[in-house]
């Protein structure tokens, strides 16, 4: 294949080429994207994206735990030591500085609504005033956290994740 | 294939090629390999059947990670597929209709071997291995078919699996161990998942053999000449490679208007309904790429006789008498030849064959006067299997030294006979099996067989063909 520049034809050919190679990876790109996009959550998966609970007989200091796209919440009806303890530390001795009322809604400050995934690797940490600071002990590499779920001591990064949630009414509240 | 360079070349590539002759060998393959100049657009036919296996692939790939391989959950995995998995309806249409247009796509690269005599020496083994894949793909798409457990998808499994239990004695057993139980179930729709998952990764075995044999003496032409000088071919790159994708394009385009605009139009509405084992649907047929085998397997009504097959060593009976006669009279011309110890011995082994042969006949006669039948079950089993593995011995069935049908005038007739009634056949296999469907259907058996078994022997030896070009560089000049 004898490639001269210098041919009047070459340019044409060039054009040819290229328009031709841009429309194949275009083609390409537009058969690629379903071929990935089919490993994304299907709309089933979509639709349980969102939960009900009834909070009602949760007593104050209990705690339990629910499904949210698979994967556990913690819900905890703290008692007013537990606030208060939160509420006691300073923002300095924290590694991922939070407030206690910005994990909390408003007027509900006894409900702590937390997706109980360690933020370091993804175990489930252990409950019922577990670790050091009363709150939550993740047992696979010792992450503490406090009456709060924020992250005191251990390898994790983050805070416990609290999940976009609302109350629904006094009783019930709507998770995602 | 494979030779590593004997110098290491600079750069990265050069590195690796050195160690991994990959690039070289790539290179080999699509770049610089020499293809005759002369070849027409039904030799695309082949890269596009190696885009259908790639497609088939990936969409599978993707499908079989939302499948549910059980009873209780693949027809409603299946509707998941449909409904919520994203683009889930278009990885399941292009995975049905792409199984379809990988069939059409090979069955006319197929015809395409048979009318250009791609299958005579030295691409005997190339042949066999295209006809090893067409096999696999066989078992591939009936077993892909059963997974959606519809009724077709059941009723299908269980008919074909029934198959085998024509055989005598060994042919019950044989049909449980493939259900895993006394009726299609669990234990068959689980087998059946894995064995369409595994099978396509030996047919990209294979077909890597089959460019393996393919590249060995390169590609027939239109001509069915050999290449003689270099310039008879032209390098794939750019010339082939450029037609290809364009062939591509085409061929996409038709694919997509199955995919988009009747996706279900090659299927069955029966298979959306759930698989019941209480109920058959009333006419149940399998996929459009299997009928005509399904014609042939549903034209026997009748049993055959033994004595009917003792025509088969008869007939080789003749063949070598005839041999015989000829030999006496060349060792009586050369009675003191030099070659007359090695033919005399030639001769007395055929003499020995064609008693053998007579033997046989005889004893065949006998059976079917003392009442030995083949059953009208077994024959038509026998006679679908036969329809494939007559294809491999079509190489020594015709030894016309032609290759391609431009120049066999008589042939060119009979393979365009033999393709009408291929479609033929399609069409009986889609009617009921009754009233003069059957007696057709019978009738197109026969001309199947006796286009192989008849008249490509009988070509061979009495078809006069037509002058050849002297190469193709000068048939492509002379145009």
């Amino acid at each position: 294949m004898s490639h001269d520049s210098s041919s009047p034809d070459s340019e044409r050919r060039d054009f040819i080429i290229l328009t031709a190679q841009a429309m194949g990876a275009l083609g390409a790109a537009a058969v690629i994207w379903p071929f990935v996009n089919s490993m994304n959550p299907s709309a089933d998966v979509l639709a349980l994206s969102s939960t009900e609970v009834d909070i009602s007989p949760i007593a104050p200091g209990q705690e339990i735990k629910v499904m949210w796209r698979g994967k556990p919440v913690f819900i905890r009806h703290r008692t007013p030591e537990d606030i208060a303890a939160a509420e006691a530390v300073s923002l300095t001795e924290l590694r991922d500085p939070q407030t206690d009322a910005e994990r909390v809604k408003k007027g509900k400050e006894q409900w702590l609504v937390m997706v109980g995934v360690c933020t370091h690797l993804g175990c489930i940490p252990l409950g019922n005033l577990a670790g050091d600071y009363r709150g939550w002990f993740c047992p696979c590499h010792g992450s503490h956290y406090d009456t709060a779920g924020r992250i005191r001591k251990g390898p994790a990064p983050t805070n416990l994740v609290v999940p976009p949630f609302e109350f629904l009414s006094d009783t019930k509240v709507k998770i995602g | 294939m494979a030779h590593a360079p004997k110098e290491q070349q600079p750069g990265v590539v050069g590195w690796l090629d050195y160690r991994l002759p990959i690039f070289g060998t790539l290179k080999g393959a699509l770049v610089d390999y020499p293809v005759p100049k002369n070849l027409n657009y039904f030799w695309n036919f082949g890269s596009i059947a190696g885009v259908c296996l790639v497609i088939q692939i990936l969409t599978g790939i993707l499908l079989a990670m939302h499948y549910n391989p059980s009873v209780a959950g693949a027809f409603n995995s299946v509707e998941h597929i449909m409904r919520n998995v994203n683009y889930g309806w278009l990885l399941r249409y292009m995975h049905a209709v792409g199984a379809s247009m990988f069939f059409i796509v090979v069955y006319i690269h197929m015809f395409r071997g048979l009318y250009y005599g791609s299958y005579k020496a030295p691409r005997e083994v190339l042949w066999w291995l295209g006809v090893l894949i067409l096999v696999l793909m066989m078992a591939t798409a009936f077993m892909g078919y059963v997974l959606p457990w519809g009724q077709m998808s059941f009723w299908g499994a269980t008919v074909i699996t029934n198959l085998f239990s024509a055989f005598p004695l060994v042919g019950d057993p044989i049909v449980t161990w493939l259900w895993g139980g006394f009726a299609v179930d669990n234990p068959t729709l689980n087998r059946f998942f894995v064995l369409h998952y595994l099978l396509p990764f030996l047919i990209v075995g294979v077909v890597f053999l089959h460019l393996i044999a393919l590249h060995a003496h390169g590609s027939n032409n239109p001509l069915g000449i050999d290449a003689k000088a270099p310039k008879d071919k032209i390098p794939f790159h750019p010339y082939y490679t450029v037609k290809d994708f364009f062939g591509f394009g085409l061929f996409f385009l038709v694919f997509a208007a199955f995919i988009f605009f009747a996706p279900n139009y090659l299927g069955h509405p029966d298979n959306y309904i759930e698989a019941n084992p209480l109920v058959t649907p009333a006419h149940i047929v399998p996929e459009w790429y299997f009928l005509p085998f399904y014609a042939i397997l549903r034209a026997f009504v009748f049993d055959i006789p033994f004595w009917a097959l003792a025509a088969l060593p008869f007939a080789y009976a003749g063949y070598l008498a005839q041999k015989i006669n000829k030999a006496r009279e060349f060792t009586l011309e050369n009675l003191f030849g030099a070659m007359q110890w090695g033919r005399a011995k030639e001769a007395a082994g055929r003499v020995q064959s064609l008693l053998a042969s007579l033997g046989a006949g005889g004893f065949l006669v006998l059976l079917g006067l003392i009442g030995f039948v083949i059953e009208a079950k077994l024959a038509g089993v026998l006679a679908m299997f036969g329809a494939i593995v007559v294809l491999l011995f079509l190489p020594w069935l015709d030894t016309s030294p032609v290759r391609s049908a431009s120049f066999r005038p008589l042939y060119r007739w009979f393979f365009w006979l033999f393709a009408l009634n291929a479609v033929a056949l399609g069409f009986l296999g889609s009617m009921p099996a009754e009233g003069i469907y059957v007696v057709f259907a019978l009738i197109c058996t026969g001309i199947y067989f006796a286009f192989f078994l008849v008249v490509m022997p009988l070509l061979s030896r009495y078809e006069k063909p037509l002058q050849l070009p002297e190469s193709i560089s000068a048939a492509v000049l002379a145009h």
